[in-house]
C-alpha cells in the first residue's frame, strides 16, 4: 500500500525581550541558576503578573508578517498542572482567543515549487523553568531562570507532507523570526524549538490517521530524523495489523528514535481558564498599523526583489534570503562590482557567497555577520577574477587565505606571485615544452584519445603553478594540437 | 475633649489624629496602652494570630519622630492591625493556614506599604478563617475567634480577627478582604464599620489570593468618618496589579457631611428573603431615618440575585483551586516530612498543609473546572455572573444606592454551622452579589437583636465610594449604633 504522511508542527519561539513576560527579571541565557527568578518567577503568595508590552509588540509582529489576523481581543488563560518547575502550578498562555490566527508560510519545495503551509494560531505564553537529572544521584534540580520567559507558540496545520517539508517550514519560520528581530533562534540554547505531529494514511484517502506528537525537537536534524522514524514506525505498526495509538512521544537522539511519554489517557487535564489577574488583552487598529510600519523587508520579498534587481535564480534568491545579513552581503558585493548594472556580475557575487565563502563559515561553524572577510574585501578579490588577474580556481586559495591571515586579496596575490600568465608567448612556450616531454601521449591523442586534452591541461598548469590564464590556455593548446 | 491613658482605647482614628497633632499623645504611649490591651484580651479573644510589640513600638518612635520633623500626615502614629492575608515583610503571614505558619513574606503588600507610607503603625496581624475561606472564622488553623458581643458566638468570617479586634476596641482600625462578604459580614456581626471598595479601586499585590476576580482590600473601622480617612491612603492604582484601576482617589472625608436630601436609595426585595424577622424591624427604621432626611425611598427587584450563591460556590473554589496550586512544598511554606518522592511531596504537603474547607474548596474548584464539565458549571456561572451584574447596572439607573441588611442573622453560636457547608454558605447570601458585580458595598451598625449588633448594608455604583461613606457617615450622625461597645470591653 501507498502511505502517506501528514505532519504538523507547533514551535516554541523565545521572544528576545529584555525582561519576561510578566516580570521585570532579566531574560539573558546562561546566568547562574536561578539568578534570574523574581518573586513573581518564584511565585511566591500575594504576587501578580504584568504583562510586558514589548512581547505582545513581537507577536503581533509576527502575525502581520504571516498575513494573519490580529486579534482585537485576546485572553490570558490559565493551563493548570503540577510540576516543580512551573511555581505557580498553572503556565500563563492563551487558549481561547489567541493574539494571531489564521496566517500562512510559503515554503520553497525541492523541485521549486511553492507549498502554502497554514498557519492555525500564535499565542503567547511564559516558558517554564528546567529540571535538571543529570548528575545528581536521583534527586532533581530546578533552575527557574527561564520560568516566565515570553514564547509564541506558532501552531501549523496539518500541511506538510514529509519530513524534509517539515524542515523547510521550521527553517522558514526560523528565518522569519530572525528577520523580525523577535528571537534569536539559537536552537541549541532552545530558544527555538518545536513538537512534531506525525499521521499517515493510505494515499488517496481524506481522512487523517491517528496522530502521535513528538516533543521538544531542537535541531533541523532532529526535526527530520524524529519525523521520519516516526513515519516508518506508524506505517510498520499499520501493516503488521497494529494501530497508532495517539500519545505524546519523546525524541531519543542517541538512539534516533520515538518513545512513548503519556498516552492520551494519562494526559493531564489542563483545566483553561481565563486567567483573572490580566484584562483581555485590546489592541487598536492604529497600533497595529504602527508596528506594520516598523516590518523589515521580509524574506519573500527581499527574495522577489533580488531576482528582479539581480536576475538571480529562485533557488539563488531564497539560499542567499535564509538571513537578512546573508541578503545584505550578498548585495553588498554585487553592487561593488558594478556600479552601472547590477546583473552584470550578479551571478559572480551570488556563486562566491553562497559557495566559496559558505564553505568558510561552515567550516568554522559561524554565521555571516562572524566572518572574518568583509564585502569590501570579497568585492576586490572578485575584481581580481574578472580582471583576468587570477583565476577562479586561484581565487579559492586566496580567499581561504585572506580568511585565515585577514589581509587583503591583492597583498596575498602580490607575496604569492599568483597573477595569472595572460601573456600568449609565455603560455605557448609551456604547452610547446609539455608535448615534448610527454611525447607518448601526444601520440595517443593524435590517435583519437580526446581525454588526453585535460592532461596536457594539467602538465602546463602544474608548470605555470595553476597561474596560466584558463580561457587562453584552452585556445591556445587547442590550436597547438590542431597544428600538429 | 482629652482622655486618660487608660480610656486611649475608646478614640476612634480621627480623634486620636487630632490629639498626636495636638502633641497631647505620644504615638508610643498610645501604641504601649494598645498593646498592653491586646495582650490582655488575646486568650478570651484570639483575634491576633501575630502580634508584633517591637516593631510596633520602633514604628511609633519613628511616627513621634516624624511628628517632630514636621512631616507627620493624619494617619501617622495611628495604630493599626492587618488581616494575615497582607504581606508584611519582617512579620509572619499565614493566612490562617499551617500552610503559611513560619512563613515570613520578603515584601510588604501595596496596601502594607501605603499605610506604612503614611506613618501607620501596625499592631499586628489578625486572625482570619483559612485562606480567607469560612464565614465564621472557625476554619482558622490557630483557632477560632471569638464575638467581643458574645464569647459563645462567631464573629464572622473571613476577617473574623480583625472585626473583633475593631469591636473590642483593641485597634481603632484594620484592614480587611471581602471576596463573599468576609468583610461586611464580620463587621455585621461585631457591631463595626466595614467598607469594600470596588474591585480595582485597592491594589490585590501583596495580599493572598483567594479567588483574584472576586477579592478586595478593604477596611473595618468604627466609623465611616475613620473609613473615609484610611481608605483614601490605601486606595489608587497599582502598576504591580493588572487589574487596579487607574482613576484619581477622591478626598473621601471631603463629601462625608453631603446632604441626603433627593438621595435615591433601592431597598432591594431580594434581601427580605430569608431575612430574620427580627432584623428586618432595624432596617425598616434605618430607611425611614434615611427618608427623614430627604432621601427617596423605593422598592428595586434584582431578578437574578438569588443565584448569586451557586455562582459564587462555583467561580470562587474554580479561581481557588488554581490560585492554592503554588501551595506545593516545594519553594515555601509546610513541607511533608522525607517525601518519597515528587507525588507524595505533593500530596502530603497539600493533605497535611491544607484544612478541610480550604480542601473542599480546592476539590470542587477542580471538578467545575474539569474537561466536560465546564461548560456546565465554570462558563455557565459565569453567565449568569453578567446577569447579575446588569441588574445592579440597571437598578443604578433609578437609584443612586441600594439598602437592605448585611446578613439574614446576627452572630451564630461557634460550631453550629461546621458540620453543614451548605448553611454556612448561606451567610453571605446579601453579600455576594456585590463581589460578582465588583461594586463597592458598606455595611454599618444598625441595631441589636438579642443583645446581637446586626447590620445594614449600603451597595453602590463602580468607584462610588464616597457616596457610601457620605450616607453611611450621615446615617452615624444620627445614631450611635456604632458607638456602642459590648460590655467588658469599654
Amino acid at each position: 500500500m501507498q502511505w502517506e504522511s501528514v505532519i504538523g508542527l507547533e514551535i516554541h519561539a523565545q521572544l528576545s525581550t529584555r525582561s519576561k513576560i510578566f516580570s521585570a527579571s532579566a531574560t539573558a541565557y546562561g546566568a547562574p541558576p536561578n539568578t534570574q527568578a523574581n518573586l513573581v518567577d518564584l511565585a511566591y503568595p500575594g504576587v501578580l503578573p504584568v504583562l510586558n508590552a514589548e512581547a505582545v509588540r513581537m507577536a503581533v509582529k509576527f502575525g502581520l508578517a504571516i498575513n494573519a489576523r490580529v486579534a482585537r481581543r485576546s485572553v490570558f488563560a490559565r493551563k493548570n498542572y503540577f510540576y516543580p518547575d512551573l511555581p505557580k502550578g498553572y503556565q500563563i498562555s492563551q487558549y481561547e482567543l489567541p493574539i494571531v490566527a489564521g496566517g500562512a508560510i510559503d515554503i520553497l519545495l525541492e523541485d521549486g515549487s511553492l507549498r502554502r503551509i497554514g498557519v492555525t494560531r500564535a499565542h503567547l505564553e511564559e516558558d517554564a523553568g528546567k529540571s535538571m537529572h543529570e548528575g545528581l544521584a536521583g534527586l532533581t534540580a530546578v533552575d527557574l531562570n527561564r520560568a516566565g520567559t515570553p514564547l509564541i507558540e506558532i501552531v501549523s496545520e496539518p500541511h506538510m507532507r514529509s519530513a524534509k517539508e517539515a524542515v523547510a517550514y521550521l527553517k522558514k519560520v526560523h528565518t522569519l523570526v530572525r528577520y523580525l528581530g523577535i528571537c534569536d533562534g539559537n536552537m541549541q540554547e532552545g530558544s527555538l524549538r518545536c513538537d512534531a505531529n506525525v499521521s499517515v494514511r493510505p494515499q488517496g484517502i481524506g481522512r487523517l490517521g491517528t496522530r502521535t506528537e513528538t516533543k521538544n525537537l531542537n535541531s533541523f536534524r532532529y526535526v527530520e530524523r524524529a519525523i521520519n522514524f516516526e513515519i516508518a514506525r506508524q506505517i510498520e505498526l499499520l501493516e503488521s495489523g497494529g494501530r497508532v495509538v495517539q500519545e505524546t512521544r519523546l525524541y531519543d537522539s542517541e538512539r534516533g528514535e520515538t518513545r512513548s511519554m503519556r498516552s492520551k489517557e494519562e494526559a493531564n487535564d489542563y483545566r483553561y481558564f481565563p486567567d483573572p489577574d490580566l484584562l483581555p488583552l485590546e489592541i487598536d487598529q492604529p497600533y497595529v498599523d504602527a508596528v506594520a510600519a516598523t516590518l523589515p523587508e521580509l524574506p519573500d520579498q527581499k527574495a522577489q526583489r533580488l531576482m528582479d534587481e539581480y536576475g538571480l535564480s529562485g533557488y539563488d534568491a531564497g539560499v542567499l534570503t535564509a538571513s537578512a545579513e546573508l541578503a545584505d552581503y550578498f548585495e553588498v558585493v554585487a553592487r561593488g562590482l558594478s556600479a552601472s548594472d547590477v546583473k552584470e556580475h550578479a551571478k559572480v557575487a551570488a556563486n562566491a557567497v553562497m559557495g566559496e565563502l559558505a564553505g568558510l563559515l561552515n567550516r568554522d561553524g559561524v554565521e555571516i555577520g562572524g566572518s572574518r572577510v568583509r564585502p569590501a574585501s570579497l568585492t576586490a578579490l572578485l575584481r581580481r577574477v574578472l580582471d583576468d588577474t587570477i583565476s577562479g580556481k586561484i581565487a579559492k586559495d586566496v580567499l581561504e587565505a585572506m580568511w585565515d591571515e585577514g589581509r587583503e586579496a591583492d597583498a596575498i596575490i602580490d607575496a604569492r606571485g599568483l597573477t595569472q600568465i595572460t601573456d600568449e608567448a609565455a603560455i605557448e612556450r609551456a604547452i610547446d615544452a609539455a608535448l615534448a616531454a610527454n611525447p607518448k601521449q601526444l601520440a595517443d591523442y593524435r590517435a583519437g584519445k580526446d581525454k588526453l586534452f585535460g592532461f596536457f591541461i594539467g602538465q602546463v598548469m602544474k608548470a605555470t603553478g595553476g597561474k596560466a590564464n584558463p580561457a587562453r590556455l584552452n585556445v591556445l593548446l587547442k590550436r597547438k594540437l590542431a597544428q600538429g | 475633649m482629652s482622655r486618660g491613658v487608660s480610656d486611649l482605647h475608646l478614640a476612634d482614628v480621627a480623634q486620636l489624629s487630632a490629639q498626636l497633632q495636638s502633641g497631647q499623645l505620644s504615638s508610643v504611649e498610645l501604641t504601649q496602652a494598645l498593646l498592653a490591651r491586646i495582650e490582655q484580651h488575646q486568650r478570651e479573644l484570639n483575634a491576633f494570630i501575630t502580634i508584633s510589640a517591637d516593631s510596633a513600638l520602633q514604628e511609633a518612635a519613628r511616627a513621634d519622630e516624624r511628628r517632630r520633623h514636621g512631616t507627620a500626615g493624619a494617619l501617622t502614629g495611628i495604630p493599626i492591625a492587618h488581616k494575615d492575608i497582607f504581606c508584611t515583610a519582617g512579620e509572619k503571614t499565614t493566612c490562617g493556614s499551617r500552610m503559611l505558619a513560619d512563613f515570613v513574606s520578603p515584601y510588604d503588600a501595596t496596601v502594607v506599604q501605603r499605610l506604612r507610607a503614611a506613618g501607620a503603625v501596625m499592631l499586628g496581624k489578625t486572625n482570619m478563617d483559612e485562606f480567607a475561606m469560612g464565614s465564621s472564622n472557625e476554619s482558622s488553623h490557630f483557632g477560632p475567634v471569638r464575638n467581643p458581643w458574645n464569647p459563645a458566638r462567631v464573629p464572622g468570617g473571613s476577617s473574623g480577627g480583625s472585626a473583633a479586634a475593631v469591636a473590642a476596641r483593641l485597634v481603632p482600625a484594620a484592614t480587611a478582604t471581602d471576596t463573599g462578604g468576609s468583610i461586611r459580614q464580620p463587621a455585621a456581626l461585631c457591631g463595626v464599620t466595614g467598607i469594600k471598595p470596588t474591585y480595582g479601586r485597592v491594589s490585590r499585590y501583596g495580599m493572598v489570593a483567594f479567588a483574584s476576580s472576586l477579592d478586595q482590600g478593604g477596611l473595618i473601622t468604627r466609623s465611616a468618618h475613620d473609613a473615609a480617612l484610611l481608605l483614601a491612603q490605601m486606595a489608587g492604582f497599582d502598576e504591580r496589579d493588572s487589574t487596579s484601576v487607574e482613576l484619581p482617589v477622591p478626598d473621601y472625608a471631603a463629601s462625608l457631611e453631603q446632604p441626603l436630601k433627593g438621595l435615591k436609595v433601592g431597598v432591594l426585595r431580594e434581601f427580605f428573603d430569608g431575612l430574620d424577622e427580627a432584623i428586618e424591624p432595624l432596617i425598616r427604621a434605618a430607611l425611614a431615618l434615611l427618608h427623614a432626611q430627604g432621601a427617596v425611598i423605593r422598592e428595586v427587584s434584582l431578578p437574578h440575585l438569588p443565584l448569586s450563591v451557586p455562582v459564587y460556590y462555583v467561580v470562587a473554589p474554580a479561581e481557588c483551586s488554581s490560585n492554592l496550586a503554588r501551595f506545593d512544598g516545594v519553594r515555601y511554606g509546610y513541607r511533608c516530612e522525607a517525601p518519597r518522592d515528587l507525588t507524595d511531596l505533593y500530596q502530603r504537603s497539600r493533605a497535611h498543609g491544607f484544612g478541610a474547607e480550604v480542601k473542599r474548596r480546592i476539590m470542587i474548584g477542580t471538578y467545575v473546572l474539569s474537561a466536560g464539565y465546564y461548560d456546565a458549571y465554570y462558563l455557565k456561572a459565569q453567565q449568569v455572573r453578567a446577569l447579575i451584574s446588569r441588574d445592579f447596572e440597571q437598578a443604578f439607573h433609578e437609584v443612586d444606592v441600594l439598602v437592605g441588611p448585611t446578613t439574614p442573622t446576627t452572630a451564630f453560636e461557634l460550631g453550629a454551622k461546621t458540620h453543614d457547608p451548605v448553611t454556612m454558605y448561606l451567610n453571605d447570601i446579601y453579600t455576594i452579589g456585590a463581589n460578582l458585580a465588583g461594586l463597592p458595598a458598606i455595611s454599618v451598625p444598625c441595631g441589636f437583636v438579642g443583645g446581637l449588633p446586626a447590620g445594614l448594608q449600603i451597595i453602590g455604583p463602580h468607584f462610588c465610594e464616597a457616596r457610601l461613606l457620605n450616607v453611611a457617615h450621615r446615617y452615624q450622625r444620627e445614631t450611635d449604633w456604632h458607638q456602642r461597645a459590648p460590655r467588658g470591653f469599654l
